[in-house]
């Protein structure tokens, strides 16, 4: 039994946005088994009494104080822009949820 | 077979839940210094930080988390003794990082609640709105859709993206769920939105503006058989963005759901979208399948712990609620009820109050700006305050207290402050509106209207006071309206032995 | 002088105006352009930014002015790292032609103070990777024998310092790739404690394990390299408000008598080689010829950390690179006027990722998803609680901790590319640190005698106690040197046309 079907990888694509052909879903779902059956190691000592950590950090309260510092100018904000116009990035017509 | 509203409600029980997001009126941005300035020239106010930029990191706004926990106090939350950011994920091209920093199982506050009050038929009632909770988050930035059905996102050849607003605070103040409004519905979320956005007003933590956005309002609506006791399905109506709307909207999806239940078909969760010309709502596009945001702890971000020392400071600075403050206000004018209820619904609390610091009579500062101000704002469909300043108002309730203007000398007055002649005193003087009240003056003139009428003259020596009415009416229109008739009453009575 | 040199003499050579910081800097663009067709450590040249920067240093020395330390030395950065103006890729295709507006914060210290950014190195993409096969732009060569990979991520840093195109090196690391590359390079990578060297400006794999830090081919250099990027950033919320421990006097004291040194009974034995296993053992018994005294230390859990690793790491990518989007920077494939951005975006993201960052991208996005979270990326967050906690109680009973840096010296270009799980092993030594936010450090402890191969030695310090591993690294490595009589590099074959 595999951990993970090609349809199942082919969602996980799908919510990661990266298209993926036929061959490549099939590849990667094979290679998918092996890693997640070596990884799900973790859930041996996961008991519930262990508590998460998810950050090595033990601080807290790091904050700003409300202070404008200036803005890059619109030139540099667009300057790595694949595509712009009227001083805005411009992309291709955008379907889905308005 | 379609339900009206009435009969809709006598079937159906409606359940609310409301979301409302809220623009903090910031200087900065959540996580960056960018400024916030609202209609600013597209990708001015940006930085690496805001336009998602590989490698830029967040740093949150002291400013933020505090007016956040300022909203939980003033909405009666419990501030959680540690809260943290987490990342919402999913992709959207107005989104820089395509992840929300927003908070998910731990947020800033927690459980607390607003008492709304709405007048009806019956009398004014009460409903108390439980919140569920109070979050951090960031806005997005906004699209501009070219070509084809311009401004339309269907049917347009391409986007145009500026991103000035992403990274701008957001509040998330999300109710639990609100049942057993029943006919009151609409007008129950109505007022708990005017509620809640007089209560950011007062903290001054937003702009609180609807119709530029930095109050969004997000209506959740399900229905059930009355007495079933059981939840409906719920749809989600998007970005309602002013009270009035709030209130069609909920009507809006009451009969529509209604309308669905009748012909037997079922609710479908799903986000809608309001209609701002019908008052009715369209589904919005459906997904194939659904969103899986995968939050997680942000791990760019370190926890917000808020020690009772840094709450304790921040209760110090709330100020008087709202509710609170109505109550006060109303006993110190005497205020009836109706008339109360009246000033808050016309928005004009603020304005009364503030007229009335300024030396006014409360009762008249009331009947000024709920009566001939607001007359003359709602033919010219402006604000009362977009008309005439609360100075100029208050200087012409004091000129009236002072004898120098009558009530209808007032009103010219005030229409010409209003046409923009200046402030009262420069139309008295240009317009001469003074009021007589050189008493030999006014003797010259009751005395011609005794000689013009000297039957009436005998009739009120005679005892006959109604009578006298006919002669104060000659004097007042030799002034030419400027004289106190009240004045000119007693000099004339006096005058003829009564 | 000579690009053999180390960067503090170096230092010495151009405060005593021997050399101007001009020539040492085209010594080194003659020394990559000798060598680097071979090597290819470099993605990227900035060579008239370098000269500008050098000229300016050498104004100001002659004007008198006070210079830091480092003034005038060249140094690589690895190209994960923005630098303003100067292409970053990451050593992805996605983000080709990017040149950030702007500087991280690292490079900002570097330029500070004074040292001149030669350019970009190689690396896995996105520093996903042991080996830098994972890269766009070919891989690098490990200048100890050509069909060899130099480790990764950090390939071209550790390359460009073992085949002398530059004495001083930066490097991140978030499973190992600073400290790996060291090992299998015969140079020194230390991976300061996290939060210890700003992150901003760090292209983002995984946040809560990235580190940025030094390297070079002596331990007193990367700590003066050390002492120049750390310390706290108000920009980055994650780093540590706290002075930096004192490395430099730390890597020139070379005295650790009495100190504790741990050996994690976990990072030895099955799957480590027999002359890695050898080297380090001969290493422990020069410290214990110094002084110190030797415990052995269980930390059980260590045994699940590769894999928490490989639940955390692509959790967090996932995200991070999520705004490789073709919006705002970087590649966008398919915009033919058809379609919509969400399938321009996809057919980006799948023409501009290589295989091992989808690989890592599907299964973060699998390991967070509803229902798989608690299994996974919950379970790994709780192993890091463990991990965490076998390190608190080893560190009650010593210094620091040692073990080798990797369980093998450098393998072959293609040996592992199509095996990730054989792949994945080579950071089993170096992951633990990076779970726990502790600082570690590599440094070369012989050749393998197999393979006359360099062999890394790895000590691990307590958190903020970085100068600790400076001590134990700058004492052992005076040590080894006296028995060698020569720099491990000078046991390596010369590259064709190298000085």
């Amino acid at each position: 039994m595999s951990a993970i079907s090609r349809d199942e990888v082919a969602n996980l694509a799908r919510l990661a946005r990266i298209a993926m052909s036929d061959a490549e879903l099939d590849h990667l779902a094979g290679e998918m088994d092996v890693i997640l059956g070596a990884v799900a190691r973790v859930q041996e000592v996961a008991s519930k009494d262990v508590l998460a950590t998810s950050h090595p950090l033990d601080v807290s309260n790091v904050v700003r104080e409300d202070l404008v510092v200036a803005s890059l100018s619109p030139t540099e904000a667009l300057s790595g822009a694949p595509a712009s116009e009227d001083q805005r990035f411009k992309v291709p017509q955008i379907l889905g949820e308005e | 077979m379609s339900l009206n509203y009435d009969q809709a409600i006598e079937k159906y029980e409606p359940t609310l839940g409301l979301e409302v997001h809220v623009e903090l009126n910031t200087k900065s941005k959540m996580f960056c210094g960018c400024a916030t300035e609202f209609g600013a020239k597209p990708n001015t106010q940006t930085c690496p930080v805001c336009l998602g930029l590989p490698g830029a990191l967040p740093v949150v706004n002291k400013k933020a988390i505090e007016s956040t926990i300022l909203i939980g106090l003033a909405l009666n939350c419990s501030i959680a003794p540690y809260s943290r950011f987490a990342r919402k994920n999913y992709f959207y091209p107005d989104m820089p990082k395509n992840f929300q920093t927003s908070q998910y199982d731990e947020p800033i506050c927690t459980n607390g609640y607003l008492d709304v009050e709405i007048e009806t038929d019956e009398g004014s009632k009460s409903f108390k709105i439980e919140i569920e909770r109070v979050h951090m988050e960031e806005d997005t930035g906004k699209s501009l859709h070219v070509g084809g059905n311009t401004g339309r996102i269907h049917g347009a050849d391409y986007s145009l993206l500026d991103y000035n607003r992403a990274g701008i605070p957001l509040v998330e103040i999300v109710t639990k769920i609100i049942p057993k409004t029943g006919k009151y519905a609409p007008q129950v979320a109505r007022a708990y939105v005017a509620a809640l956005r007089d209560i950011l007003r007062g903290l001054q933590v937003s702009d609180v503006k609807m119709e530029q956005g930095s109050l969004r309002c997000d209506v959740n609506l399900s229905l059930s058989r009355v007495g079933s006791g059981k939840l409906g399905t719920r749809s989600e109506t998007k970005n309602v963005n002013s009270l009035r709307s709030v209130e069609r909207a909920v009507t809006g999806e009451i009969i529509r759901q209604s309308d669905r239940l009748e012909q037997g078909e079922r609710i479908i969760q799903e986000t809608r979208h309001f209609l701002e010309e019908s008052g009715q709502t369209r589904p919005g596009r459906s997904k194939e399948q659904a969103e899986d945001y995968r939050y997680f702890p942000e791990p760019d971000l370190v926890p917000v712990v808020p020690d009772s020392k840094w709450i304790e400071e921040l209760k110090k600075t709330l100020p008087e609620k709202p509710a609170d403050r109505r109550k006060r206000l109303q006993s110190a004018w005497s205020v009836p009820d109706k008339e109360m209820a009246a000033m808050v619904n016309a928005e004009l609390l603020d304005t009364v109050e503030q007229t009335v610091l300024l030396g006014a009579d409360a009762t008249k500062a009331r009947s000024w700006w709920l009566g001939e101000i607001s007359r003359i704002a709602n033919d010219r469909n402006v604000f009362p305050t977009d008309l005439i300043s609360v100075k100029d108002v208050a200087e012409i309730i004091a000129l009236i207290a002072k004898g120098e203007l009558t009530d209808k000398l007032a009103r010219q007055v005030l229409e010409g402050v209003i046409s923009g002649e200046g402030s009262p005193v420069d139309v008295i003087t240009k317009r001469g509106l003074k009021v007589v009240s050189d008493d030999s003056q006014l003797m010259k003139a009751i005395e011609d209207a005794i000689a013009a009428s000297p039957d009436t003259a005998e009739r009120v020596r005679g005892g006959n006071i109604p009578a006298a009415g006919a002669l104060i009416g000659a004097v007042m229109k030799a002034t030419g309206g400027q004289a106190d008739a009240a004045k000119v009453r007693e000099l004339l009575l006096k005058h003829l032995g009564q | 002088m000579s690009v053999r040199n180390s960067a503090s003499q170096m230092a010495a050579a151009l405060a005593n105006k021997e050399i101007s910081s001009v020539e040492l800097t085209n010594q080194h663009y003659e020394q990559i352009q000798a060598v680097d067709k071979d090597v290819n450590a470099f993605l990227y040249l900035d060579k008239e930014g370098a000269i500008a920067q050098a000229t300016e240093i050498d104004k100001k020395r002659s004007a008198g002015e006070k210079l830091a330390p480092l003034a005038g030395v060249p140094l690589a950065l690895k190209d994960v790292l923005t630098q303003k103006g100067v292409p970053t890729t990451c050593g992805s295709k996605i983000l080709q032609g990017w040149r950030p507006p702007y500087d991280s914060t690292v490079v900002s210290k570097l330029k500070s103070a004074g040292v001149i950014i030669l350019g970009k190195t190689n690396m896995d993409e996105f520093a996903m990777g042991s080996s830098t096969e994972n890269s766009a732009y070919g891989p690098t060569h490990n200048p100890w024998d050509l069909s060899r990979i130099p480790g990764g991520s950090g390939g071209g840093s550790s390359a460009a310092l073992a085949s002398f195109e530059a004495p001083l090196a930066i490097g991140t690391d978030t499973g190992g790739s600073i400290r790996q590359p060291a090992a299998v390079t015969g140079t020194v990578g230390v991976k300061p404690t996290y939060g210890g060297v700003s992150r901003y400006g760090l292209v983002a794999f995984s946040s809560s394990l990235d580190q940025a830090g030094p390297c070079a081919r002596t331990v007193l250099d990367t700590a003066l390299l050390h002492q120049v990027i750390a310390g706290f950033d108000p920009k980055d919320s994650t780093s540590i408000n706290q002075a930096v421990p004192d490395v430099v006097a730390a890597a020139k004291k070379q005295d650790v008598k009495g100190m504790k040194i741990g050996i994690v009974k976990q990072l030895s034995g099955n799957g480590y080689q027999k002359g890695v296993e050898n080297k380090f053992n001969e290493a422990v018994s020069e410290l214990v010829k110094l002084g110190a005294e030797i415990v052995e230390v269980s930390c059980p859990n260590f045994e699940y950390a590769l894999a928490a690793y490989y639940l955390i790491a692509p959790s967090e990518c996932s995200s991070n690179l999520a705004r490789f989007d073709s919006i705002r920077f970087g590649l966008r494939v398919g915009d033919d006027g058809t379609k919509g951005a969400e399938e321009v975006m996809n057919l980006t993201r799948q023409a501009g990722f290589g295989r091992e960052v989808k690989r890592r991208i599907i299964l973060g996005t699998y390991a967070l998803s509803s229902g798989y979270y608690d299994a996974y990326y919950g379970s790994a967050q709780k192993v890091r609680t463990l991990i965490k906690q076998d390190f608190e109680s080893a560190f009650e009973k010593c210094d620091v901790l040692v073990s080798p840096t990797a369980p093998t010296t450098a393998f072959k270009i293609g040996e592992k590319a199509n095996d990730p799980l054989a792949m994945y092993l080579n950071d089993i030594a170096t992951i633990p640190v990076n779970m726990a936010g502790i600082g570690g450090m590599s440094l070369p402890c012989g050749l393998a005698e197999e393979d006359n191969l360099p062999v890394g030695f790895q000590i691990m310090s307590p958190a903020m106690k970085d100068d600790r591993m400076y001590l134990v690294g700058g004492a052992l490595e005076a040590a080894l040197l006296s028995k060698w009589g020569k720099p491990i590099l000078d046991f390596a074959p010369k590259l064709a046309g190298s000085k």
